[in-house]
């Protein structure tokens, strides 16, 4: 489903991905994971072309994103996107922010659009919420209706870049179990996270990234039992022992 | 006092009219609302195209609005007054001379209103549009601009007693706007300029300060609910 091929990008001097090689099937889940300025966050952007590349290729569903004859738009609207920061429309309620891009990018009536909105919602727990304005939700209830809007798009492919990172610690929770629910059900997901409870139990693989590479990939079963990467024992120990050992 | 009042008061509201042109504190009010009501949209599009990611639009848009900015309105009435009619051939009347002015002038600063607004909505508002599927545009028209217009309430509300207080340069130009009628009433008494001219002041006075008060509660009613929302 998305092939990444030789993909380079630098911000001025800095070379913030390099030669990056990935493929991701249709149906897996892949967590990437990596300390913070690893490229990772960089590398899921350059996915649906939120940051430009430099060299390389990515081809995601046979279109190549950074082609000169790609279809902006249209190519976006079949990639679901998740911000750390939710980035909810504060000025329209849930309801409308989910319907917003069904009615305008994918042609359906307002009353089909509620409804399928409604059914959303419902799957993320959110109903009942379907009325209120996103500043009167709590994080976890806003990032659960951003992965509602991306969804309202039908998009085979969902892109999580660090979903909850911006949470409270009592709000991870209820993200994840919607995260999880939607992976059981077959949809193709590459999740930017530091939740490695999230990456054990729900990733087919997990990739982790230092300094724009990618390190290592493994099944979570090897990746977390038999790290090979000294980055890579070293950062997870790190996030093992968060408090720094006495000498 | 009173009987300045009480001889002069519909001259000063209306002018001549009916039996001459509308002039007074009505011709004052219609030009500040025409005035805004052009200069928004012409404002709006300023604004967006200053912070457009094409070079092309942004140059030209941003020359003309710091040459504006950078040029006191009386400047602008004069070009408007001589300078429009030897570029259209035409004459136009004190009344279009001074609209024109006006809406240049009013669209050079709503646009850095509307600018400042946009860029004051996080990046990431656009981010998530665009990952949508939205164009560029459509972003700006369905997600940005809605939220821009109603932070920017109190500015324009704002804007607008700045424009009906720019009306009185029209003064220059012989347009029979309140200043000019104040002007015009007082060579007819002679004897009382103080009284007159407390009088006009007055009504501006009255009318800005209103709408500024009006703004400012505007700021802070919207600053709560948002406030509210933040918190509920």
């Amino acid at each position: 489903m998305i092939q990444i091929e030789k993909v380079n990008k630098w911000y001025g001097s800095y070379h913030a991905l390099v030669d990056v090689t990935e493929s991701v099937a249709k149906g897996e889940v892949v967590v990437v994971c990596g300390p913070s300025g690893s490229g990772k966050s960089t590398l899921i952007r350059t996915l649906n072309r939120l940051e430009p590349i430099q060299s390389g290729r990515i081809v995601i569903d046979g279109v190549d994103a950074h082609g000169p004859r790609v279809k902006l738009n249209a190519f976006r609207s079949h990639i679901g996107f998740v911000f750390q920061q939710f980035n909810l429309f504060p000025h329209i309620t849930v309801l409308e922010n989910c319907t917003l891009a069904p009615t305008r990018l994918r042609g359906l009536k307002p009353s089909e659009a509620r409804d399928e909105a409604l059914a959303l919602l419902d799957r993320v727990g959110l109903a009942a919420k379907a009325r209120a304005y996103p500043g009167e939700l709590s994080g976890g209830q806003q990032q659960r209706v951003a992965i509602a809007r991306a969804l309202a798009m039908r998009p085979p492919l969902m892109l999580f870049d660090e979903p909850t990172s911006a949470l409270d610690p009592e709000m991870v929770g209820e993200v994840l179990l919607v995260m999880r629910d939607l992976a059981r059900d077959g949809m193709t997901m590459v999740c930017v996270t530091h939740e490695m409870g999230f990456a054990r139990d729900v990733a087919d693989r997990v990739l982790f990234m230092d300094e724009g590479k990618v390190l290592e990939r493994a099944a979570p079963g090897e990746f977390f039992a038999r790290p090979e990467h000294p980055r890579l024992q070293q950062f997870l120990s790190d996030i093992r022992t968060p408090f720094p050992q006495a000498a | 006092m009173i009987e300045l009042i009480d001889t002069y008061w519909l001259y000063f509201l209306v002018g001549q009219y009916p039996h001459g042109p509308l002039g007074g504190l009505a011709l004052t009010l219609i030009l500040a609302v025409l005035g805004l009501l052009f200069a928004f949209p012409l404002g709006l599009v300023f604004g967006i195209a200053r912070v457009s990611p094409w070079r092309s639009v942004r140059w030209p848009v941003s020359t003309l609005i710091q040459v504006v900015r950078g040029t006191p309105l009386l400047m602008v009435v004069f070009w408007a007054y001589f300078f429009l009619p030897s570029l259209t051939g035409q004459n136009t009347n004190q009344f279009w001379t001074m609209l024109t002015a006006l809406v240049v002038f009013d669209a050079a600063y709503l646009a850095e209103i509307i600018r400042a607004g946009i860029q004051g909505i996080g990046k990431g508002q656009t981010e998530s549009a665009r990952s949508l599927g939205f164009s560029y545009l459509d972003a700006m028209r369905l997600v940005i601009l809605p939220q821009v217009v109603r932070n920017m309430l109190p500015s324009l509300v704002n804007q607008f007693v700045a424009t009906i207080k720019e009306t009185s340069l029209g003064y220059i130009i012989g347009l029979t706007e309140v200043s000019f009628i104040a002007t015009q009433t007082n060579t007819q008494v002679l004897t009382k300029p103080a009284e007159v001219y407390l009088l006009l002041g007055l009504t501006y006075f009255i009318l800005c300060f209103g709408l500024s008060r009006f703004a400012f509660w505007l700021e802070r009613h919207l600053q709560q609910r948002t406030m509210a929302k933040a918190h509920a």
